[in-house]
């Protein structure tokens, strides 16, 4: 058993110690293709050989760990991962004697003598990667190591060593790691293929052997130190093949060599892609697709799938013959795939074995049966930003190819349905099973810890649906109200009963939804924030007030049952319940569609025909506007420029001009509101189910001014953003003004601004979501550990208290209201 | 800038030397010794400004928009 590990540098003598051999040969195999003794292949250092065994332990392959060698290095080279210690070292250390002189570093040129010899303290200079200069004078690694040698023993706590010497940094030996962990390929073709640290190691025991074999000849200096430098480079490369200021080392293909950093590093790399992360049994991948008439907590499964992925069931006399059933099914769904037997022995159940194991089947056994509707699953979207990016879902069986869900869960997915594809996870034991339903289901991840509000909601249609119905002058036949509601799953008389009338009204029909206890009052989206708000009588049907569970006035949009504002939505969550919540959502969404579905809904391009008076309106609008900036321009180059605070003159006119542009749109607002024909279109808007007002002015009636990093568009050629227009022009077409609207067509230049603008949006995006994932990480990597302890205190791993009060408020976001606490709404339902 | 008071800012908020007494109590309290609390450097203006000592606790009121008042303590400590 391990019972500690201990991070440190290998001594020299250790290195020799733990060594199986020592590597001299440059040669991996000789003539016959077998391993050179004291080349890099050398058997002793383990067995990569089915059926041989090794040469050291006598263990065949597998369980022999595999054993170190070494390469006895002629001269010194700096270990190069540590080249900023040895620096660190240097300069607080006395050159002479070893002795550590400074607290501090020293800084610039002091002339100070060493306190405990007096030699004059030397400058030390460190260029990358591996040169170390005293007073200008390069040091070679000899050199640098006999210094290291002179610290004393009892230097080295003041230095932050412990366990270890400094000159070990400076490497005299070389590990040679076992052929373990860089085996060989035998290609096809018969041909070997080495590991690219076998490579760099015959690099190394080459110009090594090279190196000595100079020394011995006594060749002059110059090529021994260039040698010596190359040797240098080749054990550099070997821990790090991307050292800034090295070439780096390659394969005769040109592909970089793979060494020992590389290994280790980077996503790609052995901690976060093979220890952090793994890849797990029991589990699925698929396109998916929507399903608004499944339950929110439902995912639908292929049955592909479902008889692909088991659940362990332990056999007992109560289960003994429905679990028979299920192994006489064998591969039918619903079946089973495997058997265990008491004694752990697996069987495949097959259609020829199914009875025999059928009858032998007994309380013990385990069989392992496949998904059935109603299992607890998990289901999984990346990148997995947040925790409902993981949630439980309940099993739906269904004879296609993709998953299923409901469309009001995409939001904390972010999925949507052109191409994403998700994961699903079978928990295997009941305890896991239990722990996703009770912390994971759907249902209990409606309120966003984010912001407090529901992040799971209603959406678009079922927007537009509620909105619908739930107009003031929306009457149903008593018989279209009864089932509709039927068509949603509420059961006549249990859980609705209808007003004794022969129309009833799309409120009455709504109400048959909200639980009986939920009170409140609320401004809707369609609320014009009057100066004095009239409340139940306001002229618009935008005050919302339940009683008792029953909607009393106002219509029913995004404010209501939407995501993220869902006022409705977030109260019967917060006074009813997950499971109340839950099958609200499911209901509303339905009725929303269902109602859609009787009614008709559609648009198309005369929802945005405005009448043509009113488009003269706006070009006359805009031809004033014209006028306007074209006095400004003139006032601009009269020097009359009314300057702002802190702008030049040219800004000024600038912020002038954009001013100006900007009313056009406000203008078009009111002329649209008035003058739009009602169509669906406009209910989208209206009801917050889609698209908004700008949408519906930029389609109808005027684009307005295109923006570049808000302002007005200048980039372009010189002194002119596009060749129709005149030097130094500074009107507003010239400049992104775009006067047409998207149903007119634009003409060719405004075509072009509105490309750079959508450009801009594009480019903003996808630079925004790659600068949020790392951003997240790293917030996540430096707050995973903290936690509420019982006392309320957060604290870290130490214990140590950060907060003293969860959030400085004490408020958990994920069960608040949009972070506050909403006591109106407290009082009007508790008292 | 003579005579310039920190404590007296509006952003600044309470600062509080603790007693040994309460100090005690306060490390009771939460089941701590002293290294486990929230720390602030001697030479942190404000400590300076209310004469405050290594090894002293400091309790900072702070004004809060939802709750009015929030307390948080911390240990002076040397560089
Ligand atoms: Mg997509
Ligand atoms: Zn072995
Ligand atoms: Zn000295
Ligand atoms: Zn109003």
């Amino acid at each position: 058993m391990i019972e500690n590990i201990k991070f440190g540098l290998l001594s020299p003598q250790m290195i020799k110690k733990m060594s199986a051999a020592e590597i001299t040969k440059t040669e991996i195999y000789d003539a016959d293709g077998f391993p050179v003794e004291g080349g890099l292949m050398d058997p002793k250092l383990g067995v990569i050989d089915p059926g041989l065994r090794c040469r050291t332990c006598g263990e065949r392959m597998g369980n022999c760990p595999g054993h170190f060698g070494h390469i006895e290095l002629v001269k010194p080279v700096v270990h190069i991962l540590y080249t900023k210690t040895i620096y660190n070292i240097l300069r607080v250390v006395c050159h002479d004697c070893g002795r550590v002189i400074s607290k501090k570093p020293l800084v610039g040129k002091s002339k100070r003598t060493c306190p405990y010899c007096g030699a004059e303290v030397k400058t030390v200079k460190f260029e990358k990667p591996y040169i170390y200069k005293l007073d200008g004078k390069t040091l070679n690694p000899q050199e640098l190591r006999e210094i290291l040698e002179k610290i004393p023993d009892e230097d080295l706590s003041k230095l932050g060593i412990k366990g270890g010497r400094p000159e070990w940094l400076v490497l005299t030996v070389l590990p040679v790691p076992p052929v373990t962990m860089r085996p060989s390929i035998t290609l096809e073709t018969g041909e070997r293929s080495e590991d690219d640290l076998t490579h760099k190691l015959v690099d190394i025991v080459r110009i090594n052997k090279l190196l000595n074999e100079n020394i011995l000849s006594g060749a002059p200096d110059f090529i021994i130190d260039d040698l010596w430098e190359l040797l240098q480079y080749h054990v550099a490369t070997y821990f790090d093949n991307e050292v800034s200021g090295l070439p780096q080392a390659r394969h005769r293909s040109g592909r970089p060599l793979k060494t020992l950093a590389q290994r280790l590093k980077t996503k790609e790399g052995r901690f976060r892609h093979n220890l952090t992360g793994k890849r797990v049994n029991f589990s699925a991948r698929t396109v998916i697709s929507p399903d608004p008439m499944i339950s929110i907590n439902e995912v639908g499964v292929p049955l592909m799938v479902a008889k692909e992925l088991t659940i362990p069931v332990m056999i007992r006399e109560e289960n003994l013959d429905e679990m028979r059933k299920l192994v006489l099914n064998a591969d039918r769904w619903p079946g089973a795939n495997y058997v265990i037997r008491p004694d752990g022995k697996r069987k495949k159940i097959t259609r020829e074995n199914a009875e025999e194991i059928a009858k032998e089947l007994s309380p013990g056994y385990i069989v392992e049966r496949h998904l059935q509707n109603g299992d607890i699953v998990l289901f999984n979207r990346q990148p997995s930003l947040h925790r409902m990016s993981i949630m439980a879902h309940r099993v739906r069986v269904t004879p296609w190819r993709t998953f299923t869900l409901n469309l009001c869960v995409c939001p904390p997915y972010n999925a949507d349905f052109d191409g994403d594809e998700m994961n699903l996870h079978v928990p295997q034991t009941i305890e896991a099973q239990a722990e996703a339903e009770i912390l994971m289901e759907v249902q209990h991840h409606i309120r966003s810890p984010r912001f407090g509000g529901p992040i799971i909601g209603c959406e678009q249609d079922h927007i537009s649906g509620c909105f619908l119905l739930t107009k003031k002058d929306t009457f149903l036949e008593r018989s279209k109200a009864f089932q509709i509601l039927c068509e949603i799953g509420m059961r006549p008389g249990i859980d609705f009963t209808l007003p004794k009338k022969n129309k009833i009204s799309g409120k009455d029909v709504f109400s048959m939804l909200i639980p009986k206890n939920i009170n409140t009052e609320f401004k809707a989206k369609a609320c014009r924030g009057c100066e004095k708000c009239r409340k139940e009588k306001c002229p618009y049907d935008a005050y919302v007030v339940v009683k008792n569970g029953k909607l009393v006035c106002g219509v029913i949009d995004s404010k209501a049952i939407g995501r993220e504002k869902g006022k409705l939505l977030s109260l019967v969550e917060k006074f009813c319940g997950t499971e109340e919540a839950h099958k609200f959502l499911d209901r509303v969404s339905q009725l929303g569609i269902r109602y859609l579905d009787h009614r008709g809904f559609t648009c198309g391009l005369d929802d945005y025909d405005i009448p043509e008076e009113n488009l003269q309106d706006i070009r006359k609008y805009i031809e004033k506007t014209k006028q306007r900036v074209n006095k400004l321009i003139e006032k601009y180059y009269a020097n009359e420029i009314e300057i702002l605070p802190g702008r030049t003159a040219k800004e000024s006119l600038e912020a002038h001009i954009l001013a100006e542009l900007k009313g056009v749109l406000s203008y078009a607002e009111k002329l649209v509101l008035e003058n739009l024909p009602k169509s669906d279109s406009l209910v989208m808007s209206q009801s917050g189910a889609r698209g908004s007002l700008v949408n519906l002015i930029q389609i109808s009636t005027c684009v307005g001014q295109e923006t570049l990093l808000g302002e007005r568009i200048h980039r372009g050629y010189r002194k002119r953003v596009l060749s129709h227009f005149n030097w130094n022009e500074l009107s507003p077409e010239a400049h992104g003004f775009v006067k047409s609207s998207y149903k007119s067509g634009l003409n060719v230049y405004e075509f072009f601004f509105d490309v750079m603008n959508g450009r801009e949006g594009l480019m903003d995006k996808s630079l925004r979501t790659k600068h949020s994932g790392y951003m997240e990480r790293r917030l996540m990597n430096a707050l995973q550990d903290l936690k509420v302890e019982y006392d309320f205190t957060v604290r870290d791993g130490r214990k140590v208290i950060v907060q003293f009060v969860p959030g400085e408020d004490g408020i958990d976001p994920a069960k608040s209201d949009w972070g506050e606490i909403d006591v109106e709404n407290i009082l009007l339902n508790t008292i | 800038m003579a005579g310039f008071n920190i404590l007296k800012h509006r952003l600044v908020p309470e600062h509080v030397i603790l007693s040994e007494e309460e100090k005690k109590k306060l490390l009771e309290k939460y089941n701590i010794d002293e290294k486990q609390l929230p720390k602030i450097l001697v030479r942190d203006p404000v400590v300076k400004a209310i004469g405050a000592k290594p090894g002293d606790v400091i309790k900072i009121i702070r004004k809060n928009e939802l709750v009015g008042e929030v307390v948080y303590y911390r240990l002076v400590v040397k560089e």
